[in-house]
């Protein structure tokens, strides 16, 4: 793995790699073990790790690899997809609001300000609580709590290239605004948009995490990182991979695709 | 007697990224004398900056001075610690910055900015420095020097601002003061003012002085002796005047050829065509909501009328501020007019740029400003030029590839560089493709905006000829808007000057110097420097001998219809210029001039 690494050659296609790691564990991680992660054996509670248990058993005495693989899929498939809506929401109407109507940039603009000042575990609180807890609804909330950061990025980004000559060129030559927007904005700013995307995305895994911890994110039978983190608090007295591994492997998660994605940018 | 600033064999290098080091500045060696003015002269990128701060013991992160010494008012700056750098600046040695514009903190008040390098120093308690900074105020010939340090950055003019950085280096009364580019940024109109401000104080104190510029005619005002530098090495050094006159060194020859004045027209080519391209009538455009009378609140371009002929290159002049790039817009179609009409080929056209037929978007193309952000630093050369190719002529794939190789070989360009991304262009060859962009359209007429303004004189001639080759070859015509009198006598036929946002006189260029003028094109046409020692001086005494009549009881009423120039004009006849608008009167084969006088003066004049 990190003799492939070497290989690439730019910095960009590591961060495409890594990505591509962590959608390949989320899709097929869960294949790799033959426990079941819901069954409850007659193992002793938080035993250690053996060669049946690799990271040994959690506060119901249930295999711990196979449930993190299994946490690993929710978090990692509900947190791209939140991401991924809220960066296409957010860059579009970013955009649309420099470069269609000024009415529309205050529109939106107040709307994204509004949503802002409402932090964001209090909004989940209240979605959930409204419509009830399910994949679906997680995903779209964080898709709606993140959508404004991402519009104002990319607004301030857009702003400011909409206002260069080029752009005046093109509009003085009379081309469509899908044109200006597609060939002549976004790929000026697709370094620092990618960048944003990074942090969005770590803002997404903590947030869920977050509403798993408090019991109200991803439901069981069904587990992710930050539910496994709650489930197994006990197992901190004892030293439990339980209770760490996830912990590293949200830190993990975060840090890496936020690294990999910062060092990207700038190279189109 | 031992020289205020000697440097000696000063070597910098620099490196980019984690490159080699490279040299910037190539043993340079020069003294000045107590008193005296040094000119740095040389084109960007020659290192006339870097040896400037050099003086100041401030080298750019990545760079290092890696030889020579240099020694100001008998420090030696190579070998001081952090510390002792910090007592000295300032105090010792200062620095006026290219532009006062931005080196102002636009949230404080002037004088709280200009007293801060003397506080920091400890020289003299706030209430006794803000007394000295008066008399500095006063000595740089600003308005209300009681008051005017009570103001914030965002209500002075650019000129204004730069004598108050002036003033703000004058604080310690240093020994030294470094002027990098201080007028590059200004108006000639105002450029004058500043300069003989510099002067005389700069004389009045004996502070000895280095200025960084290009501009040689100003050297010839303000330097006494000068160096000129090319890529960090000196090629030539002496007094101004031998520089100017008898320059030995090729590139000091070249430097001064492209400066000077010369006329880029053509001797017995047929007149241009009297049937015009393009027709502005009566145009107005401004910005907020339309007032009852339909015209908007606050108007920029006021009822401009000229016409250019097929073939004919027409001269926009007209300091910042006067509307020259709204008009550009306007005509481009990117900013809605209120009143008037636009006409390309006797076909009136409409004011926002998509209602225009496409064939009417072909033929008027509009040449942007700035060449560093006319081209989309993402794309190819090739392929911002196969997409306007594409754009007007439809032609695809090997056709479109091969008109792209004609259009940058008629730009005098490599077809080479179409691989090449606009980054890794100079700023001519950038101005060029843009060119080239224009002209993939095929089109009647182009519009440029300022576009030798950012470049540098030699590479400005250049483009020039271009220009001139370009309507000499292809008929084309131009619109060519700028603020450089000389680029614009040099290429253009006829002229428009625009005060204010209205037209005060259409005319002939080559006639600009002599003949009857509005009072404002004969102020643009004499603050423009000339490359002779003193002429700073006569101008300003000739100024002076032009008394001003009393100043007008309410000379603000612009919106009355009244004459644009009013509060500055020295020729304005109370009782007449403040009371009716004035009329627009032609001379057979000279300029149309927006002005009462010519009927009270001189007869032979009708309106």
């Amino acid at each position: 793995m990190i003799a492939l690494l070497g290989k690439l050659r730019g910095k960009h296609d590591r961060a495409v790699l890594l990505i591509v790691f962590w959608l390949f564990l989320a899709l097929l991680g869960p294949l790799c073990s033959s426990q079941d992660p819901g069954a409850i054996g007659s193992q002793p509670v938080f035993s250690s790790p053996s060669i049946t248990h690799l990271l040994g058993t959690d506060y119901l005495g249930r295999d711990t690899f196979a449930r993190l693989l299994n946490g690993i899929r929710h978090t990692v498939i509900l947190c791209f997809a939140s991401t991924l809506i809220a960066c296409s929401v957010g860059t579009f109407l970013g955009i649309a609001a420099v470069t269609v109507r000024p009415w529309l940039e205050a529109v939106t603009g107040r709307l994204a300000d509004g949503f802002l000042s409402i932090p964001s575990l209090l909004f989940a609180l209240l979605v959930i609580a409204v419509f009830g807890t399910s994949t679906v609804a997680l995903i779209i909330t964080m898709g709606i709590i993140y959508a404004p950061g991402a519009y104002r990025t990319s607004r301030a980004l857009a702003q400011r290239i909409v206002r260069l000559d080029f752009v005046t060129v093109a509009r003085a030559r009379g081309e469509s605004t899908a044109y200006i927007v597609l060939q002549e904005i976004l790929p000026n700013m697709a370094g620092p948009m990618i960048a944003d995307v990074g942090l969005r995305f770590i803002y997404s895994v903590l947030l869920l995490s977050n509403l798993s911890f408090l019991g109200i994110g991803v439901q069981p039978p069904e587990v992710d990182l930050g539910s496994m983190v709650r489930e197994n608090m006990l197992g901190m007295v004892y030293g439990s991979p339980a209770m760490i591994v996830p912990v590293a492997v949200i830190a993990v998660l975060t840090v890496g695709i936020n690294l990999a994605l910062d060092s990207s940018r700038g190279k189109g | 007697m031992v020289a205020t600033i000697q440097v000696d064999n000063l070597e910098i290098v620099g490196r980019r990224g984690r490159g080699a080091e490279l040299p910037i500045v190539r043993n340079v060696s020069f003294s000045v004398a107590r008193g005296e003015m040094l000119a740095l002269i040389g084109e960007s990128g020659s290192g006339k900056t870097t040896v400037a701060l050099s003086l100041l013991g401030h080298i750019r992160s990545g760079c290092r001075i890696s030889g020579g010494t240099i020694r100001v008012a008998g420090y030696e700056v190579t070998a001081l610690t952090a510390q002792e750098r910090r007592s000295m600046r300032g105090r010792v040695i200062s620095y006026v910055a290219q532009n006062a514009g931005s080196a102002f903190n636009p949230a404080l008040a002037i004088m709280r900015q200009v007293v801060e390098p003397a506080l920091v120093h400890h020289i003299l308690p706030r209430r006794d420095l803000e007394a000295r900074a008066i008399a500095l105020f006063r000595a740089l010939a600003l308005p209300e020097p009681e008051t005017i340090g009570e103001r914030y950055p965002g209500e002075l003019s650019g000129g204004q601002l730069q004598r108050l950085m002036a003033a703000m280096a004058l604080m310690t009364d240093p020994e030294v003061v470094v002027f990098d580019e201080p007028t590059t940024a200004l108006d000639v109109t105002t450029q004058i003012e500043v300069l003989a401000a510099f002067k005389s104080v700069l004389a009045e104190r004996g502070v000895t002085g280095v200025y960084v510029t290009h501009d040689l005619s100003v050297v010839a005002q303000i330097a006494d002796h000068a160096i000129v530098l090319k890529d960090g090495a000196v090629r030539e050094a002496g007094t101004v005047s031998k520089i100017l006159f008898q320059p030995q060194d090729l590139y000091s020859q070249a430097l001064l050829a492209a400066a000077e004045p010369c006329s880029r027209q053509s001797e017995g080519v047929e007149a241009p065509e009297q049937q015009s391209v393009l027709d502005v009538r009566d145009l107005v455009v401004g910005y907020g909501r339309s007032t009852s009378a339909g015209l908007p609140e606050k108007v920029i371009v006021n009822h401009v009328s000229f016409s250019v002929p097929k073939g004919g290159m027409l001269g926009v002049i007209g300091e910042s501020g006067c509307g020259k790039s709204t008009l550009a817009r306007a005509i481009s179609g990117l900013q809605p007019w209120s009143a008037g009409e636009l006409l390309l080929n006797g076909v009136a056209l409409s004011g926002n740029v998509t209602d225009r037929a496409p064939e009417q978007r072909r033929r008027l193309q509009l040449v942007a400003q700035n060449a560093d952000s006319v081209l989309n630093p993402s794309k190819t050369i090739g392929n911002t030029l196969e997409r306007a190719v594409r754009f007007y002529s439809g032609l695809r794939g090997e056709a479109a590839a091969r008109r792209v190789s004609e259009l940058l070989e008629m730009v005098q360009l490599s077809p080479a560089l179409a691989t090449r991304l606009p980054s890794e262009l100079s700023g001519g060859q950038k101005q060029r493709i843009n060119f080239a962009r224009a002209l993939a359209a095929d089109p009647q007429i182009v519009l440029c905006d300022e576009i030798t303004a950012a470049l540098d004189t030699v590479v400005a001639a250049a483009i020039l000829d271009l220009m001139k080759e370009l309507q000499r070859d292809l008929g084309l015509a131009f619109i060519f808007i700028t603020h450089d009198l000389h680029a614009l006598q040099s290429i253009c036929e006829r002229v428009a000057v625009l005060y204010a946002g209205q037209v005060v006189e259409v005319g002939p260029a080559a006639a600009l110097g002599e003949g009857f003028h509005h009072p404002y094109t004969r102020l643009l046409h004499d603050s423009v420097p000339l490359m002779e020692p003193g002429w700073l001086e006569e101008t300003r005494l000739r100024r002076l001998a032009e008394t001003m009549p009393a100043t007008l009881p309410n000379p603000s009423s612009a919106d009355a219809g009244l004459c644009c120039f009013l509060t500055r004009c020295p020729d304005r006849v109370a009782g007449l210029c403040d009371r009716i608008a004035p009329p627009v009167r032609s001379v057979v084969h000279g300029p149309r001039v927006l002005c009462h006088l010519p009927a009270s003066i001189r007869p032979e004049f009708s309106s």
